[in-house]
C-alpha cells in the first residue's frame, strides 16, 4: 500500500491511498501515535481514499509532511493489513427490524432474496471508516461484498431517523430524520447521536459494528 | 446579574465563539466566528477570555437594551453605532447603562459585525462551543427579537484601550490560494487567478457561491470518492461554479478541490456581500 501526500491549504496534508481499508489501517497507525500526533493535528479526518491532517495553528504543514512517514510506520504499510496497533476498537450492536421501503428493491439488486439480504447484512462485522454527512452519521465499511447497490436515483426527502441503508460499498443508520439516497433496508431504535452524551457519537470512528435482526 | 435584550434585528444574528475543533471525525464541523479576527478583536477590547461568546450580525439591524450595566463593543463591518441617541465609532469601548439601548445601523461596507460584551454572553455551550452552526443546527438557536441573553461574570483581563480603528472593506480582496490537492480535475485551474469573479446571492456561511466562467471538468474521471474539507477549500460542483467553503462548510465532500484559500485570508471573505468582486491569487 503506498501513500500519496496531497497539498491543502497552509493549514493541511490529504493522504491518498488506495481504498478504504487502507484509510483505516492509516488512521489506526495515526492514533497509535497518540501524544506526538496530538502536538502537531488539531483534526483528522477520514474520507473514502483519504485521511486529512489539520495542523494545529502555528504548525507548518511542511513539517508535518516531513513526519508523515514515521507517524505512518505502524501502519503496516507494504504488507498485509494486520490487526490495528493500540487498543481494540471499540463494538456496537446494533439491533435493526428488517422492514426498510427498499428491502424489496436490494434483494431484486443483489440477486438475494430478502432473508439473503438480511442474513449478509447481519453475517459479517463492519467498521466505522469515516463520518461527514451529518453529525454521528458513520460510513461502515467492510461488509458482506454481495450487499454493494446503487444509491437511489431519486433521494427521498425524509428519511426517519433510526433508518439503516445501503450505498455503494457502504451501510449506514441515518442518525436524525433528513434528507437521503440510500436503500432503505431497516430501522434501528438506538439513538445514533445526542449532543448532552459523552461521547455524543455511538459509532466513533474505527468501530466494529455488528447487526442483529430484531423482527420484520 | 446583567444581560442584553434583544429588542430589533434586521439581518441574521447568531450567537457565535470560537467554534468546535476536532470533532470533524464524528461529523461535527469547526463553525464559529465567520471573521475570526474581527470576532477575536471584540474580545480583546473588553478584555475577555479568548472564546468568549458574542454575537454575529449580518447587515447590521440589531437594537438591544441593557439590564444592569454592560461594556460592549462592536467591531467587523463599519456600522452606524447609536448608543441612547448618541452616534458613536466601531472598535470602541462603550458602556451601556441599565434600560439604555444600543443599535447598529447598516454598515457602509462588509457584511458581518460582532457584538461583544465584557464577560462574554452567558450561553449553554453544545460540545464545547456556544456558535450556532447553520448547517448541522447544533448550538443556540438563531437570536430572536425579544431574546434575553445573559452576561457572564466580570474576566480578570483589563480593558487597556478606549478605541481602535475601524475596519473597512471597500477594496477588491485577492485572496491568495494553494492549489491542489484536486486541480488536476478540471480542464483549466488557472482560470481562478484569472477572472475577477463576483459574489452570488446564494452565499452563506456553508460557502461564497461564485458567479463567473464555469469550470469544465476532466472527462472520464467519474466521481471523486468522499474526503475531508476545510474552510477555504474551492470545490467546483458538477455545474462548474466554484463555492469556497465558509465556516459551517460540511465535514466531508464529494466535488473536487482546486485549490484552498490561506488560513490568513479567509476571514476576509466573510466580509464579502452579494455582487461584490474577488480575486485570487497562487500562493
Amino acid at each position: 500500500m503506498s501513500v500519496r501526500v496531497l497539498p491543502y491549504g497552509d493549514r493541511g496534508l490529504l493522504l491518498e491511498v488506495a481504498d478504504t481499508a487502507a484509510v483505516l489501517a492509516c488512521v489506526d497507525a495515526l492514533r497509535a501515535g497518540g501524544g506526538r500526533l496530538e502536538e502537531l493535528v488539531e483534526d483528522l479526518v477520514p474520507g473514502a481514499r483519504t485521511v486529512l491532517l489539520v495542523a494545529r495553528s502555528g504548525i507548518d504543514p511542511e513539517r508535518l509532511r516531513s513526519l508523515v512517514p514515521a507517524l505512518l510506520s505502524g501502519a503496516g504499510l507494504g504488507a498485509e493489513p494486520g490487526p490495528p496497533p493500540g487498543p481494540a476498537p471499540p463494538e456496537v450492536e446494533i439491533p435493526v427490524r428488517y422492514d426498510g421501503a427498499d428491502l424489496a428493491e436490494v434483494a431484486a439488486l443483489t440477486g438475494l432474496d430478502e432473508a439473503g439480504v438480511v442474513a449478509a447484512h447481519t453475517g459479517a462485522a463492519w467498521r466505522v471508516a469515516f463520518g461527514g454527512f451529518a453529525p454521528g452519521f458513520a460510513y461502515l465499511v467492510g461488509g458482506d461484498p454481495r450487499l454493494r447497490v446503487p444509491r437511489r436515483a431519486t433521494p427521498r426527502t425524509a428519511v426517519p431517523a433510526g433508518s439503516v441503508g445501503l450505498a455503494g460499498e457502504f451501510s449506514g443508520v441515518y442518525p436524525r430524520s433528513s434528507p437521503g439516497g440510500w436503500q432503505l433496508i431497516g430501522r434501528t431504535d438506538l439513538t445514533l447521536w445526542d449532543a448532552d452524551r459523552e461521547p455524543p457519537a455511538l459509532l466513533l470512528p474505527g468501530a466494529v459494528v455488528r447487526f442483529r435482526e430484531a423482527g420484520r | 446579574m446583567s444581560a442584553l435584550v434583544v429588542r430589533a434585528l434586521g439581518g441574521p444574528c447568531l450567537v457565535t465563539d470560537a467554534g468546535r475543533a476536532g470533532l470533524a471525525g464524528v461529523g461535527v464541523g469547526r463553525s464559529g466566528a465567520a471573521d475570526r479576527a474581527s470576532y477575536g478583536l471584540a474580545n480583546r477590547l473588553l478584555g475577555n477570555e479568548p472564546g468568549a461568546a458574542a454575537l454575529e450580525v449580518v447587515l447590521g439591524g440589531l437594537e438591544v437594551e441593557a439590564v444592569g450595566t454592560c461594556w460592549v463593543s462592536v467591531t467587523g463591518a463599519p456600522v452606524a453605532v447609536d448608543r441612547g441617541g448618541r452616534a458613536e465609532p466601531t472598535g470602541a469601548v462603550l458602556a451601556l447603562r441599565a434600560g439604555q439601548r444600543l443599535r447598529l445601523g447598516s454598515p457602509a461596507s462588509g457584511l458581518r459585525s460582532y457584538l461583544a460584551v465584557r464577560g462574554g454572553l452567558d450561553v449553554a455551550a453544545v460540545l464545547g462551543s456556544a456558535a450556532h452552526d447553520t448547517l448541522s443546527g447544533l448550538g443556540p438557536a438563531p437570536v430572536g427579537v425579544g431574546d434575553r441573553l445573559a452576561v457572564g461574570p466580570v474576566p480578570g483581563g483589563a480593558m487597556l484601550v478606549d478605541a481602535v480603528p475601524p475596519a473597512a472593506y471597500d477594496d477588491v480582496p485577492v485572496l491568495r490560494v494553494v492549489p491542489g490537492p484536486r486541480a488536476d480535475w478540471v480542464r483549466d485551474a488557472g482560470a481562478l487567478v484569472r477572472g475577477p469573479w463576483r459574489v452570488a446571492p446564494e452565499s452563506d456561511r456553508i460557502g461564497v457561491r461564485l458567479a463567473g466562467p464555469a469550470f469544465e471538468a476532466v472527462p472520464g474521471r467519474g466521481e471523486l470518492p468522499s474526503e475531508g474539507a476545510l474552510r477555504g477549500a474551492v470545490q467546483i460542483p458538477p455545474d462548474g461554479r466554484p463555492v469556497v467553503f465558509g465556516p459551517d462548510h460540511p465535514v466531508t465532500g464529494g466535488y473536487p478541490v482546486i485549490g484552498v484559500v490561506l488560513d490568513a485570508d479567509v476571514d476576509r471573505l466573510a466580509q464579502v456581500r452579494p455582487g461584490d468582486e474577488v480575486r485570487f491569487r497562487w500562493a
